[in-house]
This record gives structure tokens, sequence and C-alpha cells, in this order.
């Protein structure tokens, strides 16, 4: 049997042809020669708002070759935090998914840092509020990136004519559509009596007091507006403080003139409240407003978004982020950055608040003045203070600045709305100041 | 060497037909069918339910970052908190009193359609079924409607009678009342339906001769017809018991647990602990407790059936 044997001219020569023959041939890149993404969206509530996510998705995955898959995941019943705890414990799923507030927290170990992101975004876009740093943040690392679909401010959304008619107080004179607001004299002392006044006119602010995010982040900004933590920064248990003792004597004085069956109320009770006619005023984003146009719409032209009454120690309203989560576990990490970096450019951000009907919020300072909240009506400029365009409050979240994950049980647990329900409904003070001790005590396990 | 060849070829080949044979008659066994036919079955159970119980056992013994082993540092933490002692009371009253409610209510009804002549009993049978049919999920949304806090229909229908309004979802009593009722609707079919299938197991010979010995209504249904439904009516409970333990859509729809946690139950504040709060071995904690109370109670129920059969 012969056998021809390669000579190491022979091999030099073959390997010098091959690779010339390599590097000259022309490269032909597929259709999707990046590779794939998945990425999960919340389920957005206004019709049409998903459809622009696909188109900007759909563009950069045509300009960088990347394939992309995209789900919308409802926040129906908590739905979208279960596929965040799912994808977290499976590790797998999509390579970005879209998280509410403490998600990213909640689940640090489990994202990619994403400072390379932000850093630049913040450059061009400017800066981020607190709220947004609390809980995107930690330890410096950016967790995730501020998304603009469903970040929302709950401010309160006012009816004009009620507002005139039983408490005196003129909205659209307080928050005037294209100017900063004149609204000193709107504090907590203002909208207890504005309250009052409604009520005794058969028109009570629609304020709840259950356990759903609604209730939580009105008492939440109420609390602040009084300097009250229940638990401070640095993690210890400030409960029985005056602060505290100030809020709750308030919302004590407050919840005698809110419906009797507030305490029921889920995040739909406002909307109805608004939307049927009954109420004067409710603390939510433009959405129950936005429903109003199509069902109610004598309802929906005496509608006006603004901010919130200023307390003893500050002007405070409720800001709840979402964010973009990017797994560690993700195969794709370049490609789920780029897009992020898209998504989150000055003109895909003014595309999510077009669509939204101006619902949606971006994080970013350079970005709050946009011509949707200017636009949008009737009546026009009801939107126009909702995105906070002079900084006229601070945008916060119940139960900050407790460390985040102690500030999660906080929220979910209803700590504040239970603090005020107790006292309201009869309980002494300190009963109701060692109850919420003894709960945050326990919030604080590791 | 050759020897041993020559001796080894018997034994192995009588070996290996006493093996073909062994097997053969192992395959031909009815168990043996029965075990391979049911395999399927078994692994579905072994992957959807054994899997997931014990993940969450193991979960139950994890660290709130689920990276340290805490054995029942759960459990321990869990018995010093007021709410969960809370929701254990919670959870009793609300499983006990829904479960003695469906089973009147299910063996009234079972007579009463017992009682109609046949030809038209099969209709009102299916009808008596509805509740038991619908998903509870959706038919525990229209009762969220008829309660509504500000626009119920059942306060609308009693202002006609110059009564109320009552806060159905908002007051603590009248809030576990609601979920107790919605429980006991959505669950009394199925005891109706058991308890008609027993009922009509039941000779009517032993009615007759009780008639005979002059029993009364009462003495009738005394001696008679709850001795012979003892047993169904012991495993209908149970089972009953476990499902109304576990509940959760019909207080979550309609309450959330709400107001002040006056209506939490171990699945909804499991939930609350474990998703919402992103403290998921907590939660494992939360719903694993209910295991050794409901194995205790089916120890119990069980061994009594198994006695009285044997006794039969």
């Amino acid at each position: 049997m012969s056998r021809k044997t390669l000579t190491r001219r022979q091999f030099v020569a073959a390997t010098a042809m091959s690779s010339a023959a390599l590097i000259t041939a022309p490269y032909v890149r597929g259709a999707y020669a990046a590779g794939k993404i998945s990425i999960g969206f919340w389920d957005h509530w206004v019709p049409g708002a998903n459809d622009a996510s696909t188109t900007m998705v759909k563009a950069w995955g045509e300009k960088e070759k990347v394939e992309v898959s995209i789900d919308y995941i409802t926040s129906n019943n908590n739905k979208i935090q279960l596929t965040v705890a799912a994808e977290a414990q499976a590790k797998s799923g999509h390579d970005i998914l879209q998280m509410p507030t403490w998600w990213p927290h909640a689940y640090a170990e489990s994202l990619e840092p994403v400072n390379d992101v932000m850093e630049p975004l913040i450059k061009q876009n400017g800066e981020v509020n607190g709220t947004t740093k609390y809980l995107g943040q930690a330890g410096g690392k950016w967790l995730a990136v501020p998304a603009t679909p469903g970040s929302q401010i709950k401010g309160p959304c006012s009816r004009i004519d009620l507002m005139k008619k039983h408490a005196g107080i003129d909205v659209q004179e307080m928050y005037p559509a294209g100017a900063p607001a004149k609204a000193d004299n709107w504090t907590m002392e203002t909208f207890l009596k504005a309250a009052e006044a409604c009520q005794k006119g058969g028109n009570p602010f629609g304020i709840g007091l259950g356990e759903t995010t609604d209730s939580v982040d009105t008492a939440g900004a109420i609390f602040q507006s009084f300097g009250a933590e229940l638990v401070n920064a640095k993690g210890d248990v400030t409960v029985k403080t005056d602060a505290v003792r100030q809020a709750l004597e308030y919302y004590k004085k407050l919840i005698a003139f809110l419906p009797p069956d507030a305490p029921s109320w889920d995040d739909a009770s406002n909307n109805k409240w608004l939307i049927s006619g009954r109420g004067a005023m409710i603390l939510n984003p433009p959405s129950a407003w936005a429903v109003a146009r199509r069902d109610a719409p004598q309802v929906a032209e005496q509608c006006w978004t603004h901010g919130f009454p200023a307390g003893p120690k500050g002007r405070f309203a409720p800001f709840l982020p979402y964010f973009w989560g990017l797994w560690s576990f993700s195969k794709n990490k370049e490609a789920a950055k780029s897009l992020l970096t898209y998504l989150s450019q000055p003109a895909s951000i003014e595309k999510f608040v077009a669509a939204s009907g101006g619902y949606d919020l971006p994080a970013y300072a350079n970005m709050t003045t946009l011509k949707t909240w200017a636009e949008e009506g009737p009546p026009k400029g009801t939107l126009y203070h909702y995105p906070n365009p002079n900084n006229h409050q601070t945008l916060s979240i119940a139960a900050s600045p407790a460390p985040p994950k102690v500030a999660q049980q906080i929220y979910f647990q209803a700590t504040l709305t239970k603090m005020a329900l107790r006292y309201a409904q009869g309980e002494k003070m300190e009963a109701t100041l060692a109850w919420a001790e003894g709960e945050c005590e326990g919030f604080m396990r590791s | 060497m050759a020897d041993a060849v020559v001796e080894q070829g018997p034994t192995v080949r009588a070996a290996r037909a006493r093996k073909s044979t062994s097997l053969r008659n192992a395959l031909g066994r009815k168990s043996t069918v029965a075990f391979f036919l049911t395999l399927p079955l078994i692994l579905l159970i072994a992957l959807l339910v054994l899997y997931p119980a014990v993940y969450s056992v193991h979960l139950a013994t994890l660290n709130k970052s689920m990276q340290k082993f805490v054995g029942f540092g759960n459990f321990l933490f869990l018995f010093k908190r007021d709410t969960f002692w809370m929701v254990v009371k919670q959870s009793c009253i609300f499983a006990v009193t829904a479960v003695f409610f469906k089973a009147l209510i299910g063996f009234i009804v079972a007579h009463f359609v017992h009682n109609i002549p046949a030809k038209g009993q099969r209709k009102w049978r299916g009808m008596l079924l509805v509740p038991w049919v619908i998903p509870p999920a959706m038919s525990t949304l229209a009762w969220l409607w008829l309660f509504d806090p500000s626009y119920s229909a059942f306060n609308y229908t009693l202002s006609f009678f110059g009564i109320g309004p009552i806060n159905w979802l908002g007051d603590n009593l009248w809030a576990r009342f609601s979920v107790i009722l919605v429980n006991i609707w959505y669950g009394a079919p199925f005891f109706m339906i058991m308890y008609l299938a027993a009922l009509k197991s039941v000779p009517d010979q032993l009615y007759e001769a009780a008639a005979i010995d002059g029993a009364n209504w009462w003495q009738k249904i005394w001696y008679v017809t709850l001795p012979m439904m003892r047993n169904i009516i012991a495993i209908t409970a149970l089972f009953s018991l476990i499902v109304t333990f576990a509940n959760f859509d019909i207080v979550r729809i309609l309450t959330s647990g709400g107001p002040l946690d006056q209506t939490h139950i171990f699945a909804t504040w499991a939930f609350k602990v474990g998703i919402e709060g992103s403290d998921i071995p907590l939660g494992a904690s939360v719903s694993l407790f209910m295991v050794p109370i409901l194995a205790i109670a089916a120890i119990f129920i069980l061994r009594d059936v198994s006695k009285r059969g044997n006794e039969a």
C-alpha cells in the first residue's frame, strides 16, 4: 500500500493558499448574521402601543441583522412578576425582560450590569430621577435600563368643574398648560379642605385604602410629605417617630372624607370612580382619563392631571418606573445591549410616548417636555404637568428610602395603608405603631 | 479449562432458560401488565406533582436569597409572626365553615333531587352542577361585580327593601362572609352529586323496613341514610377540605386578602410573600405548612373509612 507523504514545502504552500482564499473570498452576511435575541415587553393596555414597540424592534433587528422575537406579557394578576420569578429560577427565557419597580433589586444576582449602556444614555438624555436610581442601581452598578413603556406618575387627576364648584379651586389656574405651576397654596391642608368640601358636595375624592399599588402609592407620597419613614436608608426601624404620628393623624382626618368602601378598593376602583362621574379627584396616571375619553367624553373633557399637594417636608409624587433587565444567562448580551440603547434613544422615547397617548414616562431629565403631553386633550394641555416638566415635585416611591429589599416588603404588604386604616378604625396610635414596628422587623430577614 | 466449559454449558443454558421463563412469567403477570400500563401516568405524576413537591420542600429550606441552607429556619421565623398565625386561623375558619355548609347544602339538595321523578331529574342535576363546571376564576369575577364596592348589584336590590348599603368586601366580617359564600356556591354541587350517587345506592328495602318499624322521616335519615352514606361523606369531606384549604382564586379575585389581611388564606398569603414580596422560600414554607395539617386529617378520616370497610 503506497502512501503519499506531504512534504513540509507542500504543507506550507497549501496553508498559504487556503488562507489567501479565505481572506479574499467575498463575505456573505446572512439575514440574521448577528444571532438571535428575545425580549419580553410589558403588555401595554393602550391600544396600538404594542405595535409601536414591535415596529421599533423589528427595524432595529433588520438594521443589525439580529433575529428578534417579542412577547407581550400582561401585568394583570402579576403575570409579569411571575414570569420574572420563573425565568430567574430556571435561568432560561428571554434575553431582555421588562420588569416593574422592585424587581431589578429582587433579582440583582441574575441580572447583567448595564453601566456601559446607562452612562452614555445619561450623558445624552439627561440625569435620571432619584427613584429610578434608587430602584435601578445597587452599589454603583446599573442593574437594568429604565423603560419608557409603563413608567408612570400617579398624581392627582381632578375634575375641573367639581373642584371649582365644591372646593373653589381652579386646577387649571394652579397648573396652567404650557407654563410652570403656581401651586404654592396647594398643600396637604388645602387638599384636606377640598376633600371635605367635595365629600359634602356629593363627589368625594376617590382614594383607595386597599392593598393594591394605587392605594399604597398614595399613602407613600402622603407619608413622605410629612417626612415619615418606617425604615430609614440605613435599614433602622423608625416607626415610632413624630413624623409617622403626624402622617397617621392626617390620614385619619382624610379617611373620614373618602368613600366608606375605600378599604376594599383595587386599582380599577378609582378609575371607575372618576369615569362614572361620582368623584372630584383620583390619584392615578392618565389611564382613567383616557378610558373616559372613549366611554364618557363629558367626564374626560373636565379632567386635569396635575401635581401632588405639598406637606411639611416637601411635595412628593408617586413614580413607578419599569425597567428592561438583561439576564446574566443571555446568550447574546452585546446585541441585547445594542437594542436597549436603541430603545432609549430620544427618537424611540418620543415614539413610545406618542403611541401611549402620553401615558408612558421616560426617566430622563431632558425628555419631560415632549409635544405629546402639551397637545393631548380634551381639554388641550390636560397632560402638560403629568411628566413633572418643571421639577415641581420630588418623584418618589412608597417605603423609600428603606433598603429596596426591605422596602419591597413594606410596599407589597401595604403596611402604610394598613396602618392608616387601623388607626382610622379606632385602634390606639401606640398599638398601630407597635404593630407596624413588628411587621418591619419581620421584613429585615435576608 | 475445556472440562470446565463442558461442565458449564448445560448450567448456563439452564440458567438462561430459567431466566427467560421467569421474565415471561413476570411479563405475563397481570400486576406487571398493570404496572406498565400505568407507567405513563406514574411518570406524569412524578414530573408534574412529585418533582414540584420535592422542589418546594427544597425551596422552603433556603434563605431569602436562596443561596444558603437554613433547615427549618423559615418555619421558625413564621412561627414568630402574628400575621402568620392570623392566616392559619383564617384558613381553618374558611375551610371548615365552607366544607360544613357545602356538605349540608349538598346533602339537602341531593335529597330534593333524589325525590324528583327520574324523568325530570337529569335537567335538575345538570342545572345544579353549573356552578361547579364554570371555571372559578370566571364565576368569581361575576361575584366581584355583584359585590362591587361602589356599584354592587346586591346593594341595589337590597335598597328596595330599605337595607344597606352593605360593605361586602370592605368590612372585615362581611368580607370573610363573602369569600366563604362564594366558595360554598362553587363547591356545594360537588357534594350534591356525590351524595345523590350515594343515595341512589341505598336499598329501598331498608326504608321499607324502617317504615314498617314506624320510623319517622328524621329517624330514616339518622338510622338508615346517614350510616349508609358515612364513607362517601367522609371521603367527600376530606377531598373538599384539601381543595378548600388550598383555595386561591376566590380570595385573590374578591379581596386579595384584604381588608387588613382579614381574608388571607395560606395560598393567597404565600403568593403575597413569595411572588409579590420576592421571598420565594418563605412563600414555599407558608404553602407547605398546611401539608401536615391535611395529612393528619387524611390519616384519621381514611383510617375510619377502611375500618368501616373491614367491618362490612
